[in-house]
């Protein structure tokens, strides 16, 4: 837990009562939730409470079939996923999606395409404008690189990476877009404690140096006691749970749900 | 039994080594044609790397193009507004099947992608024909096919401006997908649609860009076989030849392509001029594919392809 000053009053995105089905399978049931500016927002649950949907509707993967998303006040319910980057909501994956026969640099550079501006023709030439344009978005992903400390492996194959840097690195083309929203599915997945740490110490620290809002899927409770704001519970599709990490951690539903409580 | 070891693994070798004009000239035009296959085999990798399908109709594709190209020159329009004109109905065209054909079709099996590019392969063929009819046609762009002599070898004229415009094409393409933005976007798409989608590359722009650019190595491979042998149906069978330049550089891999189309082209030359006699000629039509079959054996994903992993 940390000390924060209190948060401006229109949130950065909005949930309202959406729902998703696939199926026969109702992924989400009119969940709402928001999420302010600045925060670390944790969202937990047992396998198949709907986390990783929860996050593929937020960056436009999925389309709900009712309800509405407000990204700074305006309605974005219907958007595609690269309508939605180019918002400034940026995420990452729990199997990790980089370019695997790209270089990290590459990777890290491609994650700034949206901010790149000008012409083909000089940009082939490598000529004037489009030189400098390269150099100032290199030295910004030099910025990210030296942040992460991934010098070491920035001419490196992403594909031949193991697996806790590739996952810094992927963190590392999320940031590369300077998103407002960054969105992480499971950051911590597979790693061992002092990968962890290394971890918390990333997100903490992109939060502090960058001001990025945060919202991550985790299920180790140390971390997510550690490092969020705020903590949402969600169980078969629903919200079940909000507030402070100490709060819903003390909360009876969240701990009849992992558990595994009989459901009335 | 001697005499057959001898025909088949000496004999050859000492013709070679007998006249090496005559085997430079083999080589040159085994390049030559190896240049064309691969710009053939361009097409289908860019637009399976993008998309992961594997389009059936490049070979049409090809012949659309020309068709389109003779019969804009037929109507009496200079080549420079044919070549321009033809270059926007391929673009107009990218867009059409990103719209028919891609668009509704995103996250399906591959094999339903594949079964449609049939369909748009005989589509284009019915198109085509009905457009500007079904007779064979004359390509003539000026450049003669005749020979000159450089350095006591002889070089076909119309060959020989074939393959450096195939080589220019190349290394433009090249630069292209190394240096430029648009470049990059297709490489993450190719590597990963969901991660290019997450950093905000539209898929959907991409598409339509990399079937413009199979529609413009089309329009130059239809300029080339045209002129050679006339635009006529058969154009769209090159596309068979450049199957096995696929197995042989691997799908997925554009210099791939390129080395395998040069392997096949001077393979089958050499084959043809050598060995051909012995079995009585006309290696070249099937030596191509022989070559592919043995390949598969060693080497399945190709001499670039991505090795093939399969986890349990």
């Amino acid at each position: 837990m940390r000390a924060r000053p209190d948060p401006p009053p229109t949130p950065l995105l909005e949930v309202n009562r959406i729902s998703v089905r696939f199926g026969a399978v109702q992924a989400l049931e009119g969940v709402s939730l928001e999420i302010r500016r600045g925060e670390i927002v944790a969202i937990i649950g047992p396998n198949g409470a709907g986390k990783t949907t929860l996050l593929n509707v937020v960056s436009g993967f999925y389309q709900p079939y009712e309800g509405q998303i407000l990204f700074e006040g305006r309605d974005r319910t219907q958007l595609r996923p690269y309508d939605v980057a180019a918002l400034g909501v940026a995420r990452t994956f729990q199997n990790v999606a980089l370019f695997k026969g790209m270089s990290v640099l590459d990777n890290i550079m491609t994650g700034r395409l949206l901010k790149m501006r000008g012409s083909f023709l000089l940009e082939a030439l490598y000529w004037g404008p489009a030189m400098k344009q390269e150099l100032e978005h290199r030295a910004f992903v030099e910025r990210i690189i030296d942040f992460l400390e991934i010098q070491a492996i920035r001419k490196a194959f992403a594909g031949k990476l193991p697996y806790g840097l590739q996952k810094r690195v992927e963190l590392a083309r999320a940031l590369a877009a300077e998103p407002k929203l960054l969105l992480l599915d499971e950051p911590m997945a597979g790693m061992n404690v002092e990968e962890k740490e290394d971890m918390c110490r990333f997100i903490l620290g992109v939060n502090d140096e960058f001001g990025t809002t945060i919202a991550l899927i985790e299920h180790d409770m140390s971390v997510v006691m550690d490092i969020s704001d705020r903590v949402i519970a969600l169980d078969y599709g629903r919200k079940i749970a909000d507030g402070r990490p100490d709060e819903v951690r003390a909360d009876q539903g969240v701990i009849d749900a992992y558990l595994g409580v009989a459901h009335a | 039994m001697l005499e057959l070891l001898h025909a088949v693994l000496v004999a050859p070798f000492k013709d070679m080594a007998g006249s090496p004009t005559f085997l430079v000239e083999v080589l040159i035009g085994g390049l030559a044609a190896g240049l064309m296959y691969s710009l053939v085999a361009l097409g289908f990798v860019l637009i399976y790397k993008a998309s992961g399908v594997f389009n059936f109709a490049q070979g049409v594709m090809v012949l659309f193009a020309a068709l389109t190209l003779v019969g804009l020159i037929e109507r009496g329009a200079p080549l420079v507004v044919a070549l321009a004109l033809t270059m926007a109905v391929m673009a107009a065209l990218a867009f059409a099947i990103e719209r028919v054909v891609l668009r509704p079709l995103v996250n399906q099996e591959q094999i339903i992608l594949f079964m449609a590019t049939i369909g748009l392969n005989f589509f284009l063929e019915g198109f085509g024909e009905f457009a500007w009819g079904s007779d064979v046609k004359k390509l003539d762009v000026g450049i003669p096919d005749t020979s000159f002599m450089a350095w006591g070898v002889q070089v076909n004229r119309l060959e020989l401006t074939a393959a450096i415009t195939a080589a220019v094409l190349v290394a433009i393409m090249a630069v292209f997908f190394q240096r430029t933005r648009v470049g990059r976007a297709l490489r993450a798409v190719a590597d990963d649609h969901e991660a290019a989608l997450s950093i905000g590359i539209p898929l959907n722009t991409i598409w339509i860009v990399v079937w413009s650019v199979a529609g413009l190595v089309a329009i130059v491979a239809g300029i080339m076989w045209g002129a050679k042998s006339g635009v006529q149906f058969s154009l769209s069978l090159i596309a068979l030849k450049a199957l096995p330049v696929l197995i042989l550089g691997g799908f997925t891999s554009v210099p791939g392509a390129i080395v395998g189309g040069l392997i096949i082209g001077t393979g089958e030359k050499l084959a043809e001029v050598y060995w051909g006699p012995l079995v009585g000629g006309a290696i070249e039509n099937w030596f191509a594919y022989m070559l592919a079959l043995a390949f598969l054996l060693v080497r399945p994903q190709g001499l670039f392809g991505e090795k093939i992993i399969e986890r349990v």
